[in-house]
């Protein structure tokens, strides 16, 4: 071995370690789990495919499943297109974005508690969001208790912090070569063309970034909804539409101890993230465009 | 990634040129149509943003109001209760909260920043074999999400003793975190090589090179990575409702959850609220700080995830 690769091995012990004990191991130990019915009480006995089968026949699973697939797909669209919006206009307003970029930000770095806190009464039948749509003329329903709009509240709230992909496509914007735009006018290429050909290519490598990583997080959406809806004294009004996947997994984990079972909970999540990503890998081969070899 | 406009390689023009799509005159860029533009875009920014700050403005007032007035909507708290904040600390042991969330969230920050920084200084200038794939290794780890190892490392937590303890919230973070690694060593990366050549002929070992060359020159990063990690501890609500179960142990988010659970009213709970909103106050304002500290690094750091993510 040379003194190089001596050093390199010390130098990369810290993830080594981390990853046998932290990652790698539990990663083999979670699936050698989910085939048991471990529960932390008893002994665990290998029942083979048994959890795998429960959780296709648990209503609860596909329930929660349900509700994270409509989040999802209402809360990424949601995210993307908003903050795209207001990037661009930040776009052209030169010295001021620097002020307003900031406020869309702030709600970002609100602890996710703070903000189910917040957004159990601002949503309430009587609530601030309500009054809001009362200015318009629309009277709106109780976000929290009627059990249609519990997600569609959700994800306004959620669309609350959508702070760090303006920041993203804003950065990205300000990449966008001008002489482009110019040549694309000398040619009488209109507004849309102008987007759809130039601004478009240009950014799609940063929408296709938070497309994948606005999604992961969006499968995986815990605390804010735990906090309004999970807690102790838990509010029976509402739960069955704002049960996600991740949050029935940690009280089938910690309430019932039930390891065995969550951890084939767990599997599932992971393949369907896996899956779910791949395929987002290969439609953006048709639509990202990498600019000269990146 | 430069924040200030205009401070970037982008050759700069004046805004209304900047903008994609609107035919402005290249000869008069302050030309009628440019300024109805503007002022249209600077309307709609400023109705967007008092749509994202109306709610902390509400939440302070919240707040500070009574139990009977917490639910009603009122933009001024009337009467005033600033002794919300005392009460606050009476019926709970805020003040434990706090403490133990600065102490979890400055070790989870500053293990997390030295850990990784020394494993991508091994990936961004040492040769070894099987570099790549190691590497491959790293990246790939961050596809797996929490839940899969959450059982696991709570099991190993149990079997040394340290649930119902603060270890666990921060001392994973000494073996690195895959992300930052990843972040880490793209800004190793861009350092000149010759600059480490030249301390190996002065006699420089690898650990001086990584500590007295490569960590001063990327201290704008290790910022970004120490803020980052700051935030993302003291947000985190699931290790503490896993890890924690004496109440003068929670953390803050944890402890806000207890009081959501006490007094919220639809929840069966004592219908106190406005003890919630203060204690959301507590627990946002520092954030609120260590954000306008650092917010050219908040702001550079996300956008360059963003873009060489």
């Amino acid at each position: 071995m040379t003194s190089e690769t001596r050093w390199a091995l010390i130098f990369l012990l810290p993830w080594i370690v981390g990853f046998v004990v932290f990652t790698a191991g539990p990663m083999v130990a979670s699936l050698v789990m989910s085939f048991t019915d471990y529960n932390v009480i008893q002994e665990a006995d290998f029942v083979g495919l048994e959890n795998y089968e429960r959780l296709l026949a648990d209503r609860r699973v596909k329930g929660s499943l349900e509700n994270t697939a409509i989040y999802a797909l209402l809360h990424v669209p949601g995210v993307i297109i908003l903050s795209l919006g207001l990037a661009m206009m930040l776009l052209r307003v030169g010295r001021a974005s620097g002020f307003f970029r900031t406020a869309f930000y702030m709600p970002s770095i609100t602890p996710t508690v703070a903000v189910g806190a917040l957004f159990l009464v601002i949503l309430s039948g009587n609530g601030l969001f309500n009054q809001g749509l009362s200015l318009i003329g629309i009277d709106g329903p109780n976000w929290l208790t009627d059990p249609p709009w519990v997600k569609p509240g959700l994800v306004i709230m959620s669309l609350w912090s959508l702070g760090s992909t303006v920041v993203i496509y804003f950065a990205a914007l300000r990449n966008v070569p001008l002489e482009l735009y110019e040549a694309a006018r000398m040619d009488g290429a209109n507004a849309w063309q102008q987007f759809r050909n130039i601004t478009l290519p240009f950014i799609s490598g940063a929408i296709f970034f938070t497309l994948i990583v606005n999604t992961i997080a969006s499968l995986q959406i815990f605390a804010e909804v735990f906090t309004m809806f999970f807690g102790a004294t838990q509010s029976g009004a509402g739960q069955s539409s704002a049960l996600f996947y991740v949050i029935y997994l940690y009280q089938k984990a910690f309430s019932d101890l039930e390891f065995g079972y969550a951890s084939a909970m767990a599997w599932l999540l992971f393949v369907i993230i896996l899956i779910i990503t791949a395929i987002q890998i290969r439609a953006s081969r048709r639509f990202v465009y990498y600019e000269g070899s990146r | 990634m430069t924040v200030q406009p205009g401070g970037s390689g982008v050759p700069m023009a004046p805004p209304t040129i900047r903008a994609a799509g609107m035919s402005v005159a290249r000869t008069d860029p302050k030309g009628l149509r440019g300024r109805i533009a503007s002022v249209f875009y600077l309307l709609a920014l400023a109705a967007a943003t008092f749509i994202f700050v109306f709610p902390f403005v509400w939440l302070i007032s919240a707040s500070l109001k009574t139990r009977s007035t917490v639910y009603n909507n009122q933009l001024f708290a009337d009467p005033l209760q600033f002794q919300n904040y005392m009460r606050i600390f009476e019926i709970a042991p805020v003040a434990s909260w706090l403490f133990n969330s600065v102490i979890v969230a400055l070790a989870a920050a500053a293990t997390v920043t030295l850990s990784s920084a020394l494993v991508a200084f091994a990936f961004a200038y040492f040769r070894f074999p099987y570099r790549n794939a190691i590497f491959g290794l790293v990246l790939a780890s961050m596809m797996l999400p929490g839940a899969v190892l959450m059982i696991p490392q709570f099991l190993i937590w149990d079997e040394l003793g340290q649930i119902n303890s603060l270890v666990p919230l921060w001392a994973g973070n000494l073996f690195g975190s895959a992300f930052y690694i990843f972040l880490l060593r793209q800004f190793f990366l861009g350092l000149p090589r010759e600059l480490f050549e030249a301390a190996r002929v002065d006699g420089a070992s690898y650990p001086r090179m990584w500590w007295s060359i490569a960590m001063p020159l990327t201290r704008a990063a290790l910022i970004v990575v120490f803020i980052f990690e700051l935030k993302a501890s003291w947000t985190d609500l699931l290790k503490p409702l896993i890890y924690l179960r004496d109440t003068a142990l929670f953390t803050l988010p944890r402890g806000l959850q207890s009081l959501v659970d006490r007094f919220n009213p639809t929840a069966g709970g004592q219908g106190d609220f406005q003890y919630v909103m203060a204690a959301s106050v507590i627990i946002t304002v520092p954030m609120v700080v260590v954000f306008f500290l650092a917010q050219r690094y908040f702001v550079e750091g996300i956008a360059t995830t963003g873009s060489k993510g």
